[in-house]
């Protein structure tokens, strides 16, 4: 008797079994070497990180106080970033469209299209904005030609992916009626299957001018148009404070757009 | 009779029409206005260089022939370039979701006294403003060249995205736990660690991976402004006109980024 209850007070309530706990120390310890070997192995100069604090101190230092003797330059600068986020939206629906209805399981003509579909989808959002830029660049030289082209390619995977998904969640019995009736296929994808995903389609366009307004700030960084050829610009010379005024004008941009996303997205669902 | 019979001819004849989707028809066609009018002024303020756009199909022509096939050749230059930018993802993570916590618990309104919450909401703001290249290049221009501005510059980016998320997730717990820490006479620590980071901590996990997977990409593009990592080597390929060794790199980006998309959602399957 005496020794039950010394043996139930002794007991220490835990949380996990033996096996769980075996696989919680495995991961700590795969984790604590992952990082002991990247932090000897990596290529960094140990004085700098110490002084790193300082270095963005001293940055932060000359960047104040903003200069804003610049801003025709920059608002000019800015429009051009909208606009190049605007009209590649609007060049990506023309391609997203017919690939999502290739890459949608239930809309797809054969199982070739629809693994065409899905290998456009994946390089496109494979390969970063900036490396499609570097592409574009090279091919048609620096301007936003290139920067519209490279936010274009990038967009196509993601707008296609998500209306692909919508388009594969649509009610089926509309589709079916239609064709009862004789349809031809053009009107069934007009009066079936595009009512039906027309609000994601709204929703998908808005978010992604969103982002695009975000990629479109860098693009001239490397060449392709918009703020960023002004802020590389002003980096190059060492212009710290038109920079930090630029930084702040992308700020109130990501803003506004953001704000306006949230407006329409409101008005539309 | 004759009149049954012109109704019925009118039914037969008249024409089922779709209804529009935006019903007030001056909101529809002012709509299709503006956006014209739009077009007309975006592309007529933009500079086009249209002679030098011309000569692009032919160089684009040079470029693809250049750049296949892909060239494997200095694979070890490929290597050190992915394992710098793989390190610079894994260390960034790292410290990023470590450094998102109190991040998240400032800008959690439930947790947090509203000037606390008003800057932890800032930092969230300011970080998630600039996309990472942007980062990069300051970075870059305070600590010099190489993975270490990589590093500061991703970590900023997961504070950014991991901080909110966490934030939101905190807002959301049971608050009931929490009220029952406070009843025993629990302080504001433990009350943290005990009444609110186990809600959370399987969400921060998921999240963790996610990022990870997020700074892997992310790694490859920071190194184009000189923050280590492969992009580096990719920036150099193409300004060689290296064309088959730059195909070379982003065949193997594309590759690696479909392995650690695949990995990372297994284990996120794995703990949801």
């Amino acid at each position: 008797m005496v020794d039950q209850a010394a043996q139930i007070t002794q007991r220490v309530w835990s949380r996990y079994d033996r096996k769980e706990q075996l696989i919680r120390y495995t991961i700590y310890l795969v984790t604590l070497i992952a990082v002991v070997w990247a932090v000897s192995d990596i290529d960094i100069f140990w004085p700098w990180v110490w002084d790193a604090p300082n270095q963005i101190q001293n940055l932060g230092a000359r960047m104040w106080p903003p200069e804003f003797s610049a801003w025709t330059a920059i608002v000019n600068a800015m429009l051009e970033t909208v606009h190049i986020a605007t009209l590649s939206t609007l060049l990506t629906i023309f391609v997203a469209l017919p690939v999502s209805y290739i890459a949608a399981q239930n809309t797809t003509p054969n199982k070739f299209t629809l693994w065409l579909g899905r290998f456009i989808l994946v390089s496109s959002r494979s390969v970063n904005t900036i490396i499609w830029a570097l592409l574009f660049v090279a091919i048609f030289g620096p301007g936003v030609l290139a920067g519209i082209l490279a936010v274009m390619f990038r967009s196509i995977g993601f707008i296609g992916k998500l209306m692909g998904e919508a388009i594969e969640e649509i009610d089926r019995r509309p589709v079916e009626a239609m064709e009862a009736t004789g349809a031809s296929k053009m009107k069934v994808v007009l009066y079936a299957i595009v009512p039906q995903v027309l609000p994601a389609f709204f929703a998908i366009v808005v978010l992604r001018w969103d982002i695009n307004i975000r990629e479109s700030t860098v693009l001239g960084l490397v060449g392709a148009g918009g703020i960023g050829v002004l802020l590389q610009g002003s980096i190059d010379m060492f212009a710290w404070q038109t920079v930090a005024t630029i930084l702040m004008a992308i700020i109130v941009l990501v803003i506004i757009g953001e704000a306006i996303t949230s407006i329409l997205r409101k008005k539309v669902i | 009779m004759s009149q049954l019979k012109a109704d019925s001819a009118m039914t037969v004849g008249r024409m089922w029409k779709k209804p529009h989707f935006i019903a007030n028809p001056w909101l529809r066609y002012g709509l299709i206005v503006v956006t014209l009018v739009y077009l007309y002024w975006a592309f007529s303020t933009l500079p086009f260089n249209w002679t030098r756009i011309s000569e692009g199909l032919p160089r684009a022509a040079r470029i693809f022939g250049g750049a296949f096939p892909p060239s494997f050749e200095r694979g070890g230059l490929l290597w050190t370039g992915f394992k710098e930018s793989f390190q610079i993802a894994f260390l960034a993570t790292l410290l990023g979701v470590f450094l998102s916590v109190p991040i998240a618990v400032m800008a959690a309104k439930n947790v947090a006294p509203k000037p606390i919450y008003l800057l932890g909401r800032g930092i969230i703001i300011v970080s998630r403003s600039f996309h990472p290249v942007i980062v990069a290049i300051l970075f870059v221009a305070a600590v010099g060249f190489g993975p270490l501005a990589g590093i500061l510059t991703l970590t900023l980016y997961s504070i950014g995205f991991v901080a909110k998320l966490l934030a939101e997730e905190i807002e959301e717990i049971d608050w009931g736990q929490v009220e029952a820490m406070r009843s025993v006479g629990a302080g504001y620590l433990k009350m943290l660690v005990y009444g609110v980071f186990p809600q959370i901590m399987p969400r921060q996990i998921g999240l963790s991976m996610y990022q990870l997977d997020s700074n892997l990409r992310a790694s490859a593009v920071v190194g184009i402004v000189g923050a280590g990592g492969i992009g580096g080597t990719l920036m150099n390929a193409f300004g060689r006109y290296d064309y088959d060794f730059a195909f070379a790199i982003l065949l193997l980006i594309i590759g690696i980024i479909l392995i650690s998309e695949g990995v990372s959602g297994w284990v996120r399957k794995k703990i949801w």
